[in-house]
């Protein structure tokens, strides 16, 4: 194989969702691309019909985008009714013009969720996913009180289980690809990563608990295990935490409400 | 002319830090509640200072650009972290990542700073041990560690090829705990746009919220900027689209000393660019250089062919030729700049000639593909799923690209800046890693300003400010300093021009990238210095930004990006220029050893160059603080 | 909160909900087509069990009760969850796209529809006896020779010598093994009675039981249509 030289540059059309803001209505625009290459990723070729607007006084569409390498969850289109667009394993910055063909018509809308409240454009708010890490997705830990990093032994088993629902880059793809626009794998990865920890165990039902029940109050669906989360997912996080975080979640519900309780009070958290 | 006073405590290296800890001013707890701390930035630096600074009980007020603090780009960050825990029983010790680190950086690093650095090392590893983070584990169960350049010694933790996203993930877990205590007070999509200094000292800044294009002013008792680095002055770098110099060349402009902004450290296995519409670099891992061969063709005229039909002796493995003791594995910045040269001579290869070959035809015939894939397997599919081509078949095309800025606003033992209560943490300052950086120092750094110093040294600043008597914000330094980014904003959205940001963006990358990138001269840092105000004054002619001020306008947002990086990038070169020697990321052709090597003059430049805004079409003024070494012996830098 | 305000609450409790009455749900067809394979033995080992269930009495009715909450838990929270769930995402994709959520799971509720009629149905045909007043009067001798029972043997071979009967049978029981296609595997999901290494080997079981239970089901009313199953003398 060559490194191809000369290569074929060809026509696309982008149809593209257009809302100036929450308020206003929102429609399908088309943008007709030409000299698309296809080493060009898709948000490159966004960069490009974005400064030809600018020059012909149009407004440049509105996306959400930063490390462009799949790992700070920034970008969030859905294209051609698929989170992330065509491919497996990958986020929307992933994506590159080779996918598609000449004269392909692609269709890119944002994240809808009623969760993720839209901004602009392709621009969604997914700050539901901060509020449900501030409601438990964390070890309580103050800084300096850390005993020696190997006083806690974690069976390589386990951290290689957490380190794939840690990998969870909190793109909020699982939610929109769901037809319920339910958060069951983001949180299942973050309520698994800890939870497989020894250092998790502590408030591993407090936080289970808490989680789940931020999660509901966001205005997220619930999960009817179609696993569509889990397809489209950039870090291919398998939906086996969802079944992990349900029992937990069984296991803590009982657990708090047959537990003895202490007379102690205060120890403010 | 500012005084740069950089407060080392005395007394014997391994004892200044405890010895200061013992001696700075403390806040009593139930005063701390009274002083509020505004942290811009949130990543590895920025959101460890805002926990654990709110875990003290101080009132944090955490400003970020991004839509969530775990966005920021230490996120990718792939390597590992360095610290001194000697789990591997090989001789690590405090003292020797000290040396290690010094050493790499050139011996342009303060030592007191980096001895300190590598003495909190082994905290930050129990502490994002504590917080979960899932490191890469031996089977009975205990961390692992990897060896990484720059080091004799495997002192490298890390977790998987995803390190800064597990940390980061760590310190945003902390600061989600505390934002959901009420320690801090999370303002995300909000870009600070200007420092408020009243009385001389930092106490607000001025904030756009990038959603509804409000401006907002807020005032605190003190600044910390944790901001990171400005890598994207060359417009084409590792760095994440959005990282940006806003923040510390504001800062600058009112009159914090920006610090050795020439220090860039240049990455020399990146996947190349392939046209005009690039946004982005991708870094491959430097481990690939261990079993891969790098060459390009020994005639020009074979630069576009297939690389399979260029015959065995019409190839220049030059690497190994130049270099036969180091070969394919010689440093960094030697690499970087024998691959520049090759393309400058003609040679380079792919479709834009700026490229060479990575060839692992020799190690798939001497270890079998089945071994290479499980070597490299996740690297190969990287390379594949940006270029389409399948590396096992044909030579991968490497090209340098830059990747970590290690110059940044002075600070001085304390992470305080000149001005009187900003702090600059993290890559944003220039502190610890003096002119280059080592793989796996970035993050070491990061957390180590954010959870081990600042929350001791911002109470010697704090100890001397009354509590409760930080300005109102309608103090008149606000209403200037708020006027003065609205009447930016006005500009912007006014101009009549006709190209976009990402034009004068592009331009600036390519004019830095010529002049100041890998190997910089005289003369070609001149012609920078003539080409970038140039620049400038045609952006300011001739930018077009669209749209309005009071919604989402990413446009917007970049004009006053970029604005700063043309600056940034004048100052940059002045800095390249002044620095009449060689060393780490800064390679000057006339300063060389014969064999390439940086020639470093400790005679005249063993000092760190604080450069003051002198106010607008004014020439900086270049400040200089002496580095004294009482422990170690400046010597030449070698890996021979 | 007590633990069944918790259960009913919040998202995963009424999940979980949902999987524990569909797990009683199932075990109850499951048996229920136990039951009703005694079709293909003599008629007295049918009808000593139907006997046997009749004679439990106060017991029965308990069980009865205890299904029917089952079943009105299971509807309820179907019906709150779906609308929770279309609440949730207030405007569509302009493309709908479907990765790999199965058509079983597609169609839970418009099966589920089908299944509920088809047990009013049958709970009208059987148990109530609606439209068969005779019924009530079928006897059969149990093997003692003088215990007189009700004689299902004869009504499940009058009822479904009714061709349309038996022909709305086959296609409910088809539907309701459709409906526990997703059903199956998204109860052990939900109730976290999974993980990794099994979730190959339920899928296997959930594809088997449902082919098993609709075959084994639909032989009933083909039985009796293709003369194989006869009144008894």
């Amino acid at each position: 194989m060559v490194a191809p030289t000369a290569k074929k540059l060809f026509s696309v059309t982008l149809r593209i969702w257009r809302q100036a803001g929450p308020q206003q209505p929102g429609k399908f625009v088309d943008y007709p691309a030409a000299n698309v290459s296809p080493d060009m990723s898709f948000l490159e070729l966004l960069d490009v019909v974005n400064d030809g607007l600018t020059k012909d006084d149009g407004e440049p569409i509105a996306f959400a985008h930063d490390c462009r390498e799949g790992i700070c969850g920034t970008c969030s289109c859905t294209i051609n009714g698929k989170p992330h667009g065509p491919g497996k394993g990958i986020a929307t910055c992933q994506l590159y013009m080779r996918s598609f063909a000449d004269g392909d018509t692609i269709v890119v809308e944002p994240f809808r969720a009623r969760a993720f409240p839209l901004v602009k454009d392709l621009v969604t708010d997914r700050s539901a996913f901060d509020q449900v890490q501030q409601a438990g997705g964390f070890i309580s830990v103050r800084t300096g009180a850390a005993p020696d990093a190997n006083s806690i032994p974690v069976p390589k088993e386990d951290a290689d289980l957490a380190m794939d629902a840690a990998a969870c880059i909190g793109c909020g793809a699982c939610v929109a690809a769901c037809k319920n626009a339910s958060a069951m794998l983001f949180v299942a990865a973050k309520v698994s990563h800890l939870g497989l920890m020894p250092q998790g165990q502590p408030e591993r039902d407090k936080r289970v608990l808490a989680m789940v029940q931020m999660m509901d109050a966001a205005g997220f669906g619930n999960c009817t295990n179609q696993y569509e989360c889990s397809a489209v997912c950039p870090k291919t996080i398998t939906h086996d935490f969802i079944a992990r975080m349900n029992r937990d979640y069984a296991v803590a519900l009982f657990r708090e409400k047959f537990k003895p309780a202490s007379n102690a009070s205060g120890g403010a958290g | 002319m500012a005084t740069l006073d950089s407060k080392i405590p005395s007394g014997p290296l391994a004892d200044k830090w405890q010895k200061h800890k013992t001696e700075i001013k403390l806040v009593n707890p139930a005063n701390k509640r009274k002083y509020e701390v505004i942290v811009v930035g949130a990543g590895l630096a920025g959101s460890s200072a805002a926990a654990t600074l709110a875990e003290l009980g101080y009132k944090v007020k955490n400003f970020v650009f991004h839509d969530s603090p775990r966005r920021a780009h230490s996120i990718a960050a792939q390597g590992g972290i360095n610290a001194a825990k000697n789990y591997q029983n090989d001789g690590d010790s405090v003292h020797r990542l000290f040396y290690d680190t010094l050493k790499g950086g050139d011996y342009r690093a303060r030592e007191a700073n980096v001895h300190r650095l590598a003495e909190v090392s082994v905290n930050i590893i129990d502490q994002c041990a504590a917080q979960g983070v899932p490191f890469a584990r031996e089977y009975g169960g205990l961390l692992a560690n990897r060896s990484f350049g720059g080091a004799q010694v495997s002192r490298t933790f890390y977790a998987r090829g995803q390190t800064g996203q597990q940390l980061l993930l760590g310190a945003y877990s902390a600061l989600s705990r505390m934002v959901g205590q009420g320690g801090v007070e999370l303002h995300p999509n909000s870009e600070m746009l200007d420092l408020v200094v009243v009385d001389g000292h930092a106490k607000g800044i001025i904030v756009r919220d990038l959603n509804t294009g409000a401006i907002t002013r807020h005032s605190a008792d003190a600044v910390i900027l944790a901001t990171g680095g400005y890598g994207n002055v060359f417009n084409l770098s590792t760095y994440a689209r959005q990282s940006n110099a806003t923040a510390i060349w504001r800062a600058y402009k009112r009159g914090a000393c920006l610090a050795n902004p020439c220090y860039t450290q240049i990455h020399p296995t990146c996947i190349p660019v392939s046209g005009d519409y690039q946004s982005k670099l991708t870094l491959m891992s430097e481990s690939l250089r261990n079993d891969g061969r790098i060459w390009v063709p020994k005639k020009k005229e074979d630069a576009k062919k297939d690389p399979a039909s260029i015959p065995e002796a019409d190839r220049d493995y030059y690497l190994e030729r130049i270099y036969p003791s180091f070969g394919n594995l010689a440093p960094r910045d030697v690499s970087s700049r024998a691959a520049m040269r090759m393309c400058d001579e003609g040679r380079g290869v792919g479709e834009t000639g700026l490229g060479v070959y990575l060839d692992f035809s020799d190690a798939i015939k001497r270890l079998g593909e089945p071994a290479v894939r499980e070597r490299y397997g996740n690297l190969f599919d990287i390379y594949h799923e940006i270029t389409a081509e399948n590396a096992y078949q044909t030579p991968m095309r490497i090209f340098p690209a830059v990747h970590y800025t290690m110059g940044g606003l002075w600070v001085d033992y304390n992470l305080m800046s000149n001005i009187p209560g900003l702090f600059v943490l993290g890559e944003a300052n220039f502190s610890d890693h003096g002119a280059n950086r080592l793989g796996a120092s970035a993050l070491m750094q990061g957390l180590a300003d954010g959870y081990f110093v600042i929350p001791y040294t911002l109470g010697d600043y704090l100890a001397g400010q009354k509590p409760g008597a930080r300005p109102k914000i309608d103090a008149a330094e606000f209403k200037q300093a708020e006027e003065n980014v609205t009447a930016m904003t006005r500009r912007f959205l006014s101009n009549k021009g006709k190209e976009p940001v990402s034009h004068f963006h592009k331009r600036l990358g390519k004019i830095m990238w010529e002049h100041c990138g890998m190997a910089r001269t005289k003369a070609g840092l001149e012609v920078a210095l003539q080409k970038i105000p140039a620049l400038r004054e045609e952006f300011q002619a001739s930018v077009k930004v669209p749209g309005s001020a009071d919604t989402l306008n990413q446009s917007l947002e970049q004009a006053g990006r970029v604005a700063d990086f043309i600056e940034l990038g004048e100052l940059l070169c002045r800095d390249a220029l002044m620095r009449e020697e060689s060393c780490g990321g800064h390679f000057r052709e006339e300063y060389q050893h014969p064999d390439g090597e940086c020639k470093r003059d400790d005679e005249k430049f063993a000092h760190v160059a604080a450069w003051e805004y002198q106010g607008a079409g004014q020439t900086p003024l270049r400040n200089t603080e002496a580095l004294n070494y009482e422990f170690t012996k400046m010597s030449v830098r070698s890996y021979k | 909160m007590n633990l069944l305000g918790s259960l009913f609450s919040s998202s995963i409790g009424r999940k979980f909900l949902m999987a524990a009455t569909g797990l009683v749900l199932f075990g109850f067809v499951t048996g229920h087509l136990l039951g009703n394979l005694q079709i293909f033995l003599p008629p007295q080992k049918i009808n000593a069990y139907g006997h046997m269930l009749e004679s439990l009495g106060a017991g029965l009715w308990l069980i009865r009760l205890f299904l029917l909450a089952c079943v009105l838990i299971h509807i309820w929270l179907a019906i709150q969850l779906t609308l929770e769930n279309r609440a949730a995402r207030p405007q569509d994709y302009g493309v709908a796209h479907i990765n790999r959520a199965t058509l079983a799971s597609r169609l839970m509720a418009r099966t589920s529809i089908v299944v509920l009629a088809f047990i009013l149905f049958h709970l009208a045909h059987y148990t109530v006896r609606a439209g068969h007043p005779l019924w009530s009067e079928h006897t059969f001798t149990l093997a003692d020779g003088y215990t007189k029972v009700r004689d299902i043997h004869a009504m499940m071979v009058e009822g479904f010598s009714n061709v349309a009967v038996s022909v709305f049978y086959i296609i409910a029981v088809g539907l309701l093994s459709y409906h526990l296609a997703h059903g199956i595997g998204s109860m052990l999901q939900t109730l976290g009675l999974k993980n990794e290494k099994w979730t190959r080997g339920l899928e296997r079981f959930a594809v088997a039981y449902c082919w098993g239970y609709f075959l084994l089901n639909a032989a009933i009313p083909l039985a009796v249509l293709g003369g194989f199953v006869k009144l008894h003398a």
